[in-house]
């Protein structure tokens, strides 16, 4: 596959964990937080955490839909998708998270939900289907955020009464704030997301990075782009010199997609947002609105609230910001585990308690 | 959050494209990239590319890479 | 269009004319033609073994075959890794009122040809019809009877540590098939399901040195990697780069996030053998048109345990758990 496999190179990868292994020396332990989950994924399949020196943790942060995304949302989805003519469309990765007693997953059975690998899949099966409602649930950062607009864009073309929108969307930049702020969770530099990236540009980790005095290196996926940009992070913070850097510069630009950014604009705008296991963070969430406001279901449909359950000892929040290990949950691998997740970081098979779940003794 | 794949654009139809990777074709959205051609490799997710990938720094990413001691 | 009704399993002439005219016309054998209530089978000197299987796959066809040749290789190969030689089947179906004359045909001949491949018969049959709605289209079931190999040794009591571990080729093709078949995620492939009987293979390689088989099809390698690990009490270690995987079915997983280990397979098999008999086992499955992509992919371990590593191409290593669930599309 190319541009995948020459960035998988055994010989390559061996000696940048060799040279990460010499430059961490004397460096005292050393914490850095990926905060995309894909990152987590990839770090997760390469095996790259079990190799890395024993003085430098990776934290998985919360760049993850599946994590982040709040119960009640999940709720509110399964409330959708049983009102009578609408069927629900998801990317795959909600099916699976924990609602207050029920998921998506079940109603996918039930026929009330489908899975698409786009957006662009659910609004032309509106365009074919007029006589059914269809709800995309729209998940994902900015990476995703585009992807949508343009489908927004295309039922709106096409003058589509049948398509709505429930928007789940979030952006990066506050959460890091949030989280480079925060004396609890004690981190020496940020993997920033790749693709988030190709779309944000380099530009917001600046200020991240100066006013907080973090590394942050822009970082591609594949295992070579990762230690790479862990040996980058490493010499940032033994020369105490804390910039941004970009390792993945063959897809993403200093300015990010402009053309996607507008796009964006074009179709979102910002709101105060829920962040499960971390609470509401300002201006962190995307909503439709102006010409497609039209097209949010919550607009279009009046629901009673479901009833959302709180979910009692759950630390993900703290788990998320890599103040808390698994380890320290009351219901860690007992009431919580893969096939019966209490919350979002286990349900995600590469969340931190999944991947602390499989190590286990 | 970002699960995004390098793929080689075949055809380009307005704001659609056929790409291609180790055999697999899909057709995909091209209306958030500038200037994509016939032969370019871009970055696919959620059957749309989001954006080029450049081969020259592609290139250079790789030898900086095989040059390190 | 001709369908199937409640009539065709009432036991009158419909019915009667059905089998005559699907069930007989293509399955036709001397079992079978007899229309007896029993087959009489004369077994042969030696162990007999015995497997039984439900299909219920959907959708009904997919690229690379469909419920009738599944239904047939399924068995066809339970008894294969068992270390014996398929030769008597049954097969029972339970059809849904309405269900269409014209696909219950070519599911019919789909189990003929993958009879005549696999060089079985379908030595006695049932044929029901149920009201709408109380199955999904057509459900399957075959059993078999199969001669065990003289030379014959299956018992996962024999794997020791040192044994190397042999997959007869590429992972994960027919889950990928019937995922692109069954969610229209609209993408152009090639990819074929590896449906198909896997006797001829065994049959040329089965030896005292071969400890254990099974064939990893649902939860695919990794899920029985595992199993074979708790039931034998041994750690197994398997290395990313030995494991075949064909190239369309790699861009497939990367795009959507899927991994190939946990795929399902259907015309594969996992070798368990000593180590010094590894190589000449596996230069035998080469030379064997089912084994061409075989490869040595790992070992079992001198450590005693449950656990399944997997040494990665980068030069990681991670642990594979056994999975919760079906994969789906992802995007993160």
């Amino acid at each position: 596959m190319r541009y995948i496999d020459e960035y998988r190179n055994l010989k390559i990868a061996n000696k940048l964990f060799r040279l990460i292994r010499e430059e961490a020396i004397g460096l005292g332990h050393i914490k850095f937080m990926e905060v995309c989950g894909t990152h987590t994924m990839a770090v997760e399949r390469f095996g790259i955490r079990q190799a890395l020196p024993e003085n430098i943790t990776l934290i998985s942060g919360p760049g993850c839909p599946v994590c982040v995304t709040p119960k009640n949302y999940v709720d509110k989805a399964i409330a959708f998708s049983d009102v009578g003519n609408i069927i629900v469309f998801s990317f795959g990765d909600m099916l699976k998270v924990p609602g207050t007693g029920a998921n998506l997953m079940e109603q996918k059975t039930k026929g009330r939900v489908k899975v698409v690998y786009s957006p662009f899949d659910a609004v032309e099966f509106a365009e074919k289907h007029r006589d059914k409602n269809i709800v995309f649930l729209g998940i994902g950062f900015e990476t995703t955020a585009p992807t949508v607009a343009a489908s927004v864009k295309y039922a709106k073309k096409k003058k589509l009464k049948n398509f709505f929108v429930y928007s789940g969307h979030k952006i990066m930049p506050p959460a890091m704030k949030l989280l480079a702020r925060d004396r609890h969770v004690n981190i020496q530099g940020f993997l920033c997301p790749a693709h988030v990236s190709a779309i944000i540009g380099t530009r917001p980790y600046a200020e991240i990075s100066g006013k907080y005095d973090m590394p942050c290196v822009v970082s591609g996926f594949e295992p070579l782009d990762i230690l790479q940009s862990i040996l980058m992070l490493v010499k940032q913070v033994k020369s105490k010199n804390a910039k941004v850097e970009n390792q993945y510069n063959r897809v993403v630009r200093p300015s990010g997609n402009i053309k996607a950014l507008r796009l964006i604009d074009e179709v979102f705008s910002k709101n105060d947002s829920e962040w499960r296991g971390i609470g509401v963070i300002p201006q962190s969430g995307l909503v439709l609105s102006g010409r497609y406001a039209a097209f949010d279901i919550e607009r279009n449909l009046e629901m009673p609230e479901p009833k959302t359950s709180i979910d009692r000892g759950c630390i993900c929040g703290s788990v998320l910001k890599g103040i808390k290990t698994p380890l320290e949950c009351r219901l860690f691998s007992k009431k919580c585990n893969p096939e019966n997740p209490c919350g979002a970081c286990m349900v995600s098979s590469e969340g931190a308690c999944a991947a602390y779940y499989r190590y286990r003794k | 959050m970002c699960l995004a794949f390098p793929m080689k654009v075949l055809k380009i139809e307005g704001d659609r494209a056929i790409v291609s990777s180790g055999g697999v074709q899909r057709a995909i959205g091209v209306s958030f990239i500038k200037n994509v051609k016939r032969g370019d490799y871009v970055i696919v997710h959620a059957g749309f590319a989001i954006e080029k990938l450049d081969p020259v720094k592609a290139e250079e990413t790789l030898k900086m890479l095989e040059e390190l001691r | 269009m001709k369908i199937i009704t409640l009539a065709h399993g009432s036991g009158g002439s419909q019915m009667h004319r059905l089998i005559k005219d699907l069930f007989i016309k293509n399955l036709d054998n001397r079992f079978l033609n007899k229309l007896g209530d029993a087959a009489f089978i004369n077994p042969a000197a030696g162990r007999l073994a015995y497997t039984t299987d439900s299909f219920v796959v959907k959708p009904l066809f997919f690229p690379g075959g469909d419920i009738g040749k599944l239904s047939v290789c399924g068995t066809v190969n339970d008894l294969s890794v068992s270390g014996a030689m398929p030769r008597y089947l049954s097969c029972g179906m339970i059809v849904e009122d309405g269900f269409s004359y014209a696909e219950l045909e070519k599911i019919t001949i789909s189990i003929r040809d993958a009879c005549r491949s696999a060089g079985v018969a379908i030595t006695t049959g049932d044929f029901k019809v149920v009201e709408k709605g109380a199955v999904d289209g057509i459900f399957i079931n075959t059993s078999g009877i199969g001669e065990v190999f003289l030379n014959s040794e299956i018992s996962m009591s024999r794997i020791k540590p040192g044994d190397k571990i042999i997959i007869s080729g590429t992972i994960g093709d027919h889950a990928a098939s019937i995922l692109l078949a069954r969610e229209d995620l609209k993408f152009k492939t090639r990819i074929k399901s590896d449906c198909g009987p896997l006797n001829k293979l065994v049959s040329s390689i089965i030896c005292r040195d071969i400890k254990f088989m099974r064939d990893p099809t649902r939860g695919g390698l990794a899920t029985t990697l595992n199993e074979i690990s708790t039931a034998s009490g041994y750690n197994i270690a398997v290395e990313e780069f030995e494991i075949p995987v064909k190239k369309s079915v790699k861009a497939l997983c990367e795009i959507l996030g899927f991994d190939p280990l946990y795929m399902a397979n259907e015309g594969k098999l996992i070798a368990i053998v000593s180590k010094n008999s590894a190589g000449n086992i596996l230069s035998k499955m080469k030379k064997h048109i089912t084994g061409k992509d075989a490869r040595i992919i790992g070992e079992v371990r001198k450590e005693k345990g449950k656990r399944v590593y997997l040494e990665t191409r980068s030069g990681g290593a991670r642990i594979l758990d056994m999975i919760t669930g079906e994969q789906l599309p992802r995007i993160c």
